[in-house]
């Protein structure tokens, strides 16, 4: 199999490689760039462990291909705390205790990310519709959806 | 007096590292020259393997090896049960690591691929070609025990695993003379765990040293170790099991599998490290499943609704092979907690352990008190029915009253502490229960059917006295350890031999320290899950870390107040017994001003030129705890739901736990607990079920048809609490992990059948999926 050679952002910093066309975006993130932040829960796209933002907007990164990010802006959970600080989001799941085991966690917050851009000022029922694409076995949701209207409302948005 | 740490409800000090994707989870874990490990699983559920020609996999780019059963036959011993219920006639059933002549489930490993990379080893077991004569599957429990069953193994007969039988009291008499019996057939479905993180594991050999360490997603690193000692035979002390991040297990990973034995197999045969890492269709098939019972259940009584026998008879299925701890389930932790929070003086249980040609079942969250709550919980509707009783008054008919220092029931074991009745008034008040009886009434004349499911439970966790764990077959111990060793400058590592992963236990356990010593919880960390730098420990499962290995961190504190107050002695020039001690302070009676802290006294023990006579230097002290009894949580869960008989749609309206653990060191936690739990016990009885069809083929194959709690399906759980300690622990803590799916699935079961009533339907079969709603509304017509 011919290698394709591709270039992406991932957190701010540039990362260019020849890949085999097959490789999986999360396995690119996991083994060839060793951000094992995101995480890989299913291998049918249910789970939602693997999501990351890809310019601006959140993709499960287990059913996309690495050379369909080639160009892209890639942020994962490691590249969501700015200087040091904790996102608001981030905070938000622990003073709510919006994880247990956290294996979950990555793909949850990245989902939230997108989840208050678009909608800032969501309600209970809309963070429970808008977290579907995300599954979580330990926290039953509730401290899930929690820390995303606490993370809303110190956003101000 | 300032807030006391022990009870508050403080952030998690795990989460800092799971919340910024720095924690290490096994497949996070890489090393040098490392090779990965993919297994070839079976396609057939039974079948005789005539041929295993592996020549082009070999030969396919980047495989290093590919090894099958006949090279791991006579090197790997079989894969152990490790509990073997006594009096039962278990057939401990030879489980090779890798099947080299029959294959007994869809997902049993018949070869392994190790390559250069996972591509190249997934690509590879494709090229891999079996030769399989297929064999009839059997995936009914019952069905298995009949004439004429396909047989899985040669040495248990009619496919039976065990028979195990215990009774109190004189059933068959209570039975015979009843004013009333009533009777079900229930069907616990196979479970899926579904553990977030699918298993891994990392094995690495030393050939120079003998040594071997594995990574594993396992709940009990220990017990791995003791167990990979017996699969591989490198002494105990040659191996390191090293459980990082964990991913959650729900009991799925108590189990020591085939596949991390494999793992260890191929680095001790390349000498380089090795990789194994299910996928989640792999983890559907290989990974523990749960329940699978068919249930024969009646319950006795007079007219007046007292009760005064319960009876079963049960097909458990064991699967393919006996897994770790797979014959407790069904017999000890189901059987004896069968009277639940009544006072029932004759019970029995008839129960069959069987073979199926389907993925071994073990402990799965609850493991074998939700069936027994189901069915206890279950009978008391009906027989409220059959008496035109509310379900409500049965129950407090029967309450055992509220005792405070053990409390013996016909089953021969023995509750801690129980305040049934407390729990029942709080639930009730809390949802006020005549106002939705009303309600219901009123909704039921335009056609609208809510229901209303209430449940009294208690269970048996807090694994265990070892006596006790000896007696019923269990082959480990059942206490635990903490080492605690102050630093000189006084901020503290506590190492323990069970391990959480996921359940908040480096908190609770820093929190129990704090309190014990006065030391900040900034300054604590909670070491676990390495067998080479942890005291040994039997792990976290059956709800046990916190009321056994909590109990060991508070015992090893209070040995170091002890030394400290010796050297405090010392050092103010007092007599020891005129110290004492206060909030981080030992001070002189009457002398707060002469006092040293814990700092002051960790700095002088570790520099030592200032000790008392005979006194070992350093500060540090293990302690081991092996309670005397079991613990025994309690309470009441109220659910509502609404049934559109429209179309079968089940809605969870609003659900009520009202639960009693003892003290809770952080109740937070224990909240996150409950909730997680109830929707564990939500998805048994509304959505989730692992389907075979009659070739044994996993049809629920993955998520895709796997149906998951997801967040949009669920109303906010509420929690309220009660607090009767227990008085067999110093803490008086109880278990509180698997409190929630003990209690929710018939929680929610007698609220839809309640729903149901005025419609005529008195059964269905979990989950209550739309469709079956609809299809026993309209088949009634």
């Amino acid at each position: 199999m011919a290698k394709i050679p591709i270039s992406m952002t991932i957190n701010g910093k540039v990362h260019q490689a020849e890949v085999d066309p097959r490789l999986l975006l999360v396995h690119f993130i996991r083994e060839d760039v060793g951000l094992t932040g995101t995480k890989i829960g299913c291998d049918t796209s249910q789970c939602g462990a693997c999501v990351v933002m890809m310019n601006g907007s959140t993709v499960k990164s287990c059913t996309c291909l690495a050379v369909q990010a080639d160009g892209a802006d890639i942020m994962t959970i490691e590249g969501l705390a700015t200087d040091g600080n904790l996102h608001p989001i981030q905070e938000a799941f622990w003073d709510n205790h919006g994880l247990q085991c956290g294996y979950c966690t990555a793909g949850m917050i990245m989902t939230s990310v997108e989840l208050l851009q678009r909608n800032p000022h969501p309600t209970s029922d809309q963070v429970r519709a808008g977290l579907e694409g995300n599954l979580c076995r330990c926290t039953g949701y509730q401290n899930i959806v929690k820390s995303v209207l606490a993370a809303a409302e110190k956003m101000g948005g | 007096m300032t807030s006391r740490i022990f009870g508050s409800g403080i952030r998690r000090r795990e989460d800092p590292r799971l919340i910024t994707g720095q924690a290490t989870y096994t497949d996070d874990i890489k090393l040098q020259h490392m090779a990965y490990a993919a297994i070839k699983r079976s396609p057939h559920a039974h079948a005789r393997i005539r041929s295993v020609d592996t020549s082009a996999a070999l030969s396919a780019p980047g495989v290093v090896a590919v090894y099958t059963g006949a090279d791991t036959d006579g090197v790997l011993n079989p894969i152990p049960c490790a509990w073997v219920v006594p009096d039962s006639d278990v057939k401990t059933v030879p489980h090779p690591a890798i099947a080299k002549d029959v294959v007994r489930y869809v997902g049993d490993a018949v070869a392994v691929v190790v390559a250069e990379s996972r591509y190249q080893a997934e690509d590879a077991i494709d090229l891999i070609n079996v030769d399989y004569e297929t064999l009839p599957a059997v995936v009914n429990p019952e069905a298995a025990m009949q004439d004429g069953a396909p047989q899985l193994h040669e040495d248990a007969p009619n496919n039976q695993a065990f028979h195990w039988v215990a009774s109190g009291g004189d059933t068959d008499a209570a039975f015979s003379s009843a004013e009333v019996v009533v009777r079900e057939t229930i069907i616990q479905q196979k479970l899926i765990p579904n553990a977030i993180e699918p298993r891994s594991a990392v094995a690495t050999w030393l050939s120079a040293t003998g040594e071997l360490t594995l990574w594993s997603s396992s709940q009990n690193p220990h017990i791995c170790r003791f167990v990979t000692f017996l699969v591989t035979g490198v002494p105990e002390h040659k191996i390191r099991v090293i459980a990082p991040e964990v991913g959650g297990g729900f009991g799925s990973k108590t189990p020591i599998y085939a596949d991390e034995m494999i793992a260890c197999f191929c680095s001790m045969r390349l000498g380089r490290p090795v990789k194994w890492t299910e996928t989640r269709s792999e983890n559907y098939q290989a990974t523990i499943h749960g329940r699978d019972h068919v249930e024969y259940v009646e319950l006795a009584a007079t007219r007046e609704g007292k009760i005064t026998g319960l009876r079963t008879k049960v097909y458990a299925a064991m699967g393919a092979y006996l897994s770790t701890a797979a014959t407790g389930i069904p017999t000890i932790l189901h059987g004896l907690i069968y009277a639940g929070t009544y006072d029932i003086p004759n019970v029995k249980a008839d129960i069959y352990g069987v073979f199926t040609t389907t993925t071994p079942v073990d402990l799965y969250r609850g493991a074998g008190r939700p069936e027994a709550t189901f069915l206890l919980e279950r009978l008391v509707n009906l027989l409220a029915d059959e008496l035109g009783l509310d379900p409500v008054e049965v129950r407090r008919r029967n309450l055992i009253p509220k005792f405070e220092d053990g409390h013996d029931v016909a089953m021969g074991i023995t509750y801690d502490s129980g305040d049934y009745e407390l729990t029942l008034d709080m639930a009730l008040e809390h949802v006020n229960y005549q106002q939705l009886r009303e309600e219901q009434a009123r909704l039921r004349e335009s056609n609208q059917y809510m229901g209303i499911g209430v449940t009294c439970y208690c269970e048996i966790c807090g694994l265990g006295p070892s006596q006790v764990a000896h007696a019923v077959g269990f082959g480990a111990g059942l206490w635990e350890s903490a080492t605690i060793r102050f630093h000189p400058t006084g901020t503290v590592n506590i190492f323990v031999g069970t391990s959480p992963h996921g359940q908040g236990e480096e908190t609770t356990f820093a929190q129990i320290l704090s309190d014990e010593l006065g030391v900040a919880v900034d300054d604590i960390e909670v070491i676990h899950g390495d067998t080479d730098t942890t005291p040994q420990g039997w792990g976290t499962y059956g709800s046990r870390t916190t009321a056994v290995g909590g109990v060991a961190v508070a015992l090893a504190a209070r040995k170091i107040r002890d030394k400290g107050k010796a050297l405090a002695a010392h050092l103010l020039e007092a007599a020891e017994a005129d110290i004492e001690y206060e909030d981080g302070k030992f001070f002189v009676r009457g002398s707060p001003d002469q006092s040293k802290t814990i700092q002051d006294i960790a700095l002088m023990a570790n520099l030592a030129y200032d000790m008392p006579e005979g006194m070992e230097p350093g500060l540090e002290a293990s302690a081991f705890y092996d309670p005397p009894n079991f613990t025994y949580p309690f309470g009441t869960h109220v659910a509502v739901v609404m049934v559109d008989p429209e179309n079968g749609h089940i809605e969870l309206r609003s659900y009520l736990a009202v639960d009693d653990c003892g003290p809770q060191i952080n109740p937070v936690i224990v909240a996150g607990q409950v909730h997680g739990g109830v929707v564990q016990g939500a998805g048994q009885a509304l959505w989730e079920g692992a389907v075979y069809d009659d070739n044994g083929q996993l049809l629920t194959g993955s998520m895709m048809d796997y149906a998951l709690p997801r967040a949009h399906m669920l109303p906010d759980i509420e929690t309220l609490s009660t607090v009767t300690p227990s008085p067999h622990n110093p803490l008086g803590v109880k278990g509180i992990g698997e409190t929630g799916t003990i209690a929710s699935t018939i929680t929610i079961y007698n609220a839809v059948l309640d729903a149901l009533k005025p419609l005529g339907v008195t059964h269905l079969d979990m989950p209550l999926t739309s469709e079956k709603v609809w299809r026993a509304i309209h088949q009634r017509g």
